[in-house]
């Protein structure tokens, strides 16, 4: 019955988001405010009636009102209370009401602080993000209702699913549900799906005004830039976060012993986060040089189609099977949306193509100016990559009728040259001056990092001989990390000795005072550590297999591993455990006990492999249980990983955190340090001034 | 008895020798590679498998490489595998085995010939491209450098001391 209610109010939430994106577009249009106001109030409704209805799914799934046929199918009794209500975005219909609300809650947000500042542009920023909500809530009510029950026909094999009762049928509610797929059990992927939502919700924001600068003819001015950093920023470390969460979730559960297997739902995440960091870095140069006005706009349409393309492709398994487009409205919906959307867009912008130009220009290709261009040119490269290798099987199946698989192996090698070039451009870039970089001081500056990295390389490169091919990735890491300790020595150096503070006090200042510029090299730092994770993963990764009879062992690299015997038991959410007991020695040494598991879960039949793994920061033995021999269960087969390094991904994924937190954390008091150098046009602006006499 | 008796006497002497040596030896080899053969059977191990069915995707579930996958049907295949590897196929054999069998779509490592190459050829082109349009953009950027020069002479006119205050009151402002 209380389900009812959050249909009503999702339906509401749907004409409100319809109606407030044509009264905000006839209000901007026709300059009446009154309308404009009108089309404000309904988007703030938007967010609590969405609220409703997400709190209705949410007690739906907390009381298991098994009627509901999204209930029946993602939560199931034998789940906890917490892992039911996580069950909200653990299957389709419920992700995409939460996609549509967060979506809401930016928006509603985004009004409350931004009305005042910028009225011009709150038209269309109305406009095109309740234009996304509407389409999104759009899709939830008319081709994936979560409130949609289950009825029985008198005599019919099989339910049938309905909004309203259909004639002759019965309501019907099952004793129990199917229960969340055992695999999305995890806390990365009880995490993964809010952040990722959030960073795609997200960058509509940026978008947004974007299109409200370009509409208005405002897109001169930077302001939709500023307005938006720290959204920006906000959607780019829930992105990150989420791509990570993802990651580690794969790395726990589906049992492979590695972290990313560039598969068409991952890339499709990626995607928009390349271009996202690229849009990051080129409005930089917009703000510091007025350049790349134009390049801004591309950066945030793509990244803007590719937030929906990305949950395009997640929600309807495009790409595995060009079938699955057809199965349900969705696929095409989506379609059209991104179709019109994008080419809406690029058209916009090309009306405004004149009114973008540069105020600035360019003294040397040796300059910041220059690296930053080449970045985003390499940042869209990859980008291209990913999305061609993730589209072909698809193309290819259209164009020859040849199903095609693109793995693992061309995406390493096609991007891994150009990541290469982007993380070596990362240390190098920041020692380059704006206009010009003089070669000497150029030469300076990088001499003692590149000295100590190749120390560095030649000393680990020779303890790691058996595998020369690393050797460029371990040179390339510790030539940034050094770059970048010698940024932050610079600083604290230069505060220290003309303010005779303590070097303390010096780095904590530095960050202070420029918040953006160092906040930024720990992010840095945090990816070249997510590089040396990648670079242990890709190239000093061992495995081997073996079936192992109680007593016996298996050795990989110092270690070795006793099976002890295997134990069966139930455990909790509806699952039998078998579990195996291995020792784990190092050389003769004995290190600890490891259980890896496989969990059964009834219900679902499914199984689902637990790795037992002993962690440290320079490896993981990642063990799994692949399977036992017959009844006896006196034999088993086991999977053992050594992954070097892998605990830097985490880690360089807090470093990740940590820096957008310095870097967008609200300073107290807006207080720039002097940098500017007069200009001639700032000069004569002033000094037509008339004298004010004090 | 007659000398040339004597001579094919030996002589056949010697010829029966050499090949009753020759055929002995060559019983001796063959029942020593016999021996080998029954004594160590070529028994792959599961790393051998693994190496090479890494290289090939699962070809009924959605992305997943053959070395991973645990449905039954996988496990087949790498069973497959080790029959293949213990009759001696190479590694080339058997991912052409594989090919013919289920299609291009088991390879991991799209091919480099026919359409497919369209795969690898277009990120590289996009690459190529994007240097030069990154080369003619800052080349117009430089461009524009005749613009700057006409307003430098501006800041000359400027006297020091103007200069100086204008510094002075935009610091006030900030």
């Amino acid at each position: 019955m209380i389900a009812d209610f959050g249909l009503v109010t999702l339906l509401l939430a749907f004409m409100f988001s319809v109606y407030a994106t044509f009264a905000s577009l006839y209000g901007g249009w026709k300059d009446r405010p009154a309308w404009v106001e009108s089309a404000r109030n309904a988007t703030l409704l938007v967010f609590p009636l969405l609220s409703g209805s997400v709190m209705i799914i949410v007690y739906s799934l907390y009381k298991m009102d098994f009627s509901l046929a999204y209930i029946a199918d993602v939560s199931s009794r034998a789940m906890s209370p917490f892992l039911r209500v996580t069950a909200l975005w653990g299957g389709q219909q419920g992700s995409v009401l939460f996609w549509s609300w967060i979506m809401a809650g930016f928006v509603a947000l985004v009004l409350v602080r931004k009305w005042e500042g910028d009225r011009e542009l709150m038209p269309y920023v109305i406009m095109v993000s309740m234009l996304t909500t509407a389409f999104f809530v759009g899709v939830v009510v008319f081709i994936t209702n979560p409130f949609v029950r289950l009825w029985h026909y008198p005599g019919a094999a099989e339910l049938t699913t309905a909004l309203f009762q259909p004639a002759g049928a019965m309501p019907y509610t099952p004793d129990d549900g199917q229960g969340l797929n055992p695999l999305l059990r995890h806390f990365g992927m009880i995490g993964h799906p809010p952040t990722t939502y959030i960073g795609f919700t997200g960058f509509v924001i940026p978008y947004a005004f974007a299109m409200a600068a370009l509409i208005t003819g405002r897109s001169r001015g930077d302001e939709w830039m500023r307005t938006t950093r720290r959204w920006t920023l906000v959607a780019w470390i829930f992105l990150t976060v989420g791509l990570i969460l993802g990651g580690r979730w794969a790395y726990d559960v589906l049992g492979w012993g590695g972290f990313w297997g560039w598969d068409p739902v991952e890339n499709a995440m990626f995607m928009p986060w390349l271009t996202g960091t690229a849009f990051l870095h080129s409005v930089m140069m917009t703000e510091k040089r007025g350049m790349l006005k134009k390049w801004n706009m591309v950066l945030i349409i793509l990244t803007y189609s590719l937030t929906i393309f990305g949950t395009f492709i997640t929600r309807t398994g495009v790409i595995s099977s060009v079938h699955a487009f057809a199965k349900s409205a969705l696929g095409p919906a989506f379609f059209v949306f991104i179709g019109l959307t994008f080419l809406g867009s690029l058209s916009l912008l090309f009306s405004r193509w004149g009114t973008l130009k540069s105020e600035h220009q360019l003294q040397n290709f040796i300059s910041r100016e220059a690296a930053f261009v080449l970045q985003n040119m390499l940042f869209l490269a990859i980008t291209f990559a990913v999305f061609w290798g993730t589209v072909f099987p698809l193309i290819s199946e259209l164009v020859t009728g040849t199903k095609i698989t693109v793995g693992q192996p061309y995406f390493i090698k096609v991007t891994g040259p150009l990541f290469f070039v982007l993380v070596l451009l990362m240390g190098v870039a920041p020692l380059f001056a704006w206009r010009k970089q003089a070669a000497r001081n150029l030469g300076r500056a990088i001499l003692y990092p590149f000295i100590g990295s190749l120390a560095i390389a030649a000393g680990w490169g020779y303890l790691h001989r058996m595998h020369p091919a690393s050797i460029p990735g371990l040179w390339l890491v510790s030539f940034v990390i050094l770059a970048i300790l010698t940024e932050y020595w610079k600083g604290v150096q230069a505060r220290s000795s003309s303010r005779g503070e303590n070097p303390f006090i010096s780095l904590v200042k530095l960050f202070s005072r420029n918040q953006r510029r160092y906040g930024g090299y720990i992010i840095h730092l945090g990816v070249v550590m997510i590089a040396l994770g990648i670079i242990g993963d890709g190239f000093f990764k061992q495995e081997t297999q073996g079936t192992l009879a109680v007593g016996e062992s298996l050795s990989i690299g110092d270690y070795s591993f006793r099976f002890e015997g295997l134990r069966g038991y139930p455990g909790s959410d509806g699952r039998d455990v078998v579990e195996a007991q291995l020792k784990l020695f190092k050389g003769n040494r004995f290190i600890r006990d490891l259980r890896p598991r496989r969990d059964f879960f009834i219900v679902q039949e499914q199984p689902v492999t637990v790795p037992g793994v002993y962690s440290t920061s320079g490896e993981d033995v990642y063990t799994l249980l692949l399977g036992w021999e017959g009844g006896s269960q006196d034999a088993a087969t086991f999977r053992i990983y050594i992954n070097p390094l892998i605990n830097w991904v985490w880690a360089g994924g807090v470093a990740l955190i940590l820096g957008t937190l310095v870097a967008a954390w609200p300073a107290k008091k807006e207080r720039q340090e002097v940098t500017y150098v007069l200009r001639p046009d700032v000069l004569r602006g002033v000094l037509a001034q008339p004298e004010t006499g004090n | 008895m007659r000398p040339e008796i004597s001579r094919a006497v030996s002589f056949i002497h010697i010829f029966l020798v050499t090949i009753t040596a020759l055929s002995l030896a060559f019983s001796l080899v063959t029942t020593q590679t016999g021996l080998a053969q029954s004594d160590t059977p070529r028994r792959p191990s599961a790393d051998e498998v693994n190496a090479i069915a890494k290289k090939l995707y699962c070809p009924v579930c959605p992305n997943t490489p053959l070395d991973v996958c645990e449905t039954k049907a996988c496990e087949d295949w790498r069973a497959q595998i080790r029959d293949q590897l213990a009759a001696g196929w190479s590694e080339e054999q058997i991912l052409n085995y594989f090919v013919e069998q289920y299609g291009e779509r088991v390879l991991a490592e799209p091919m480099r010939s026919g359409f497919t190459s369209f795969v690898w050829i277009l990120p590289l082109i996009g690459v190529v491209l994007g240097l030069v349009i990154v080369y003619q953009v800052l080349k117009g950027w430089q461009g524009k450098r005749d613009l700057e020069a006409v307003q430098i002479p501006v800041e000359d006119q400027i006297p020091a001391e103007t200069l100086a205050r204008i510094e002075k009151e935009l610091r006030e402002i900030d």
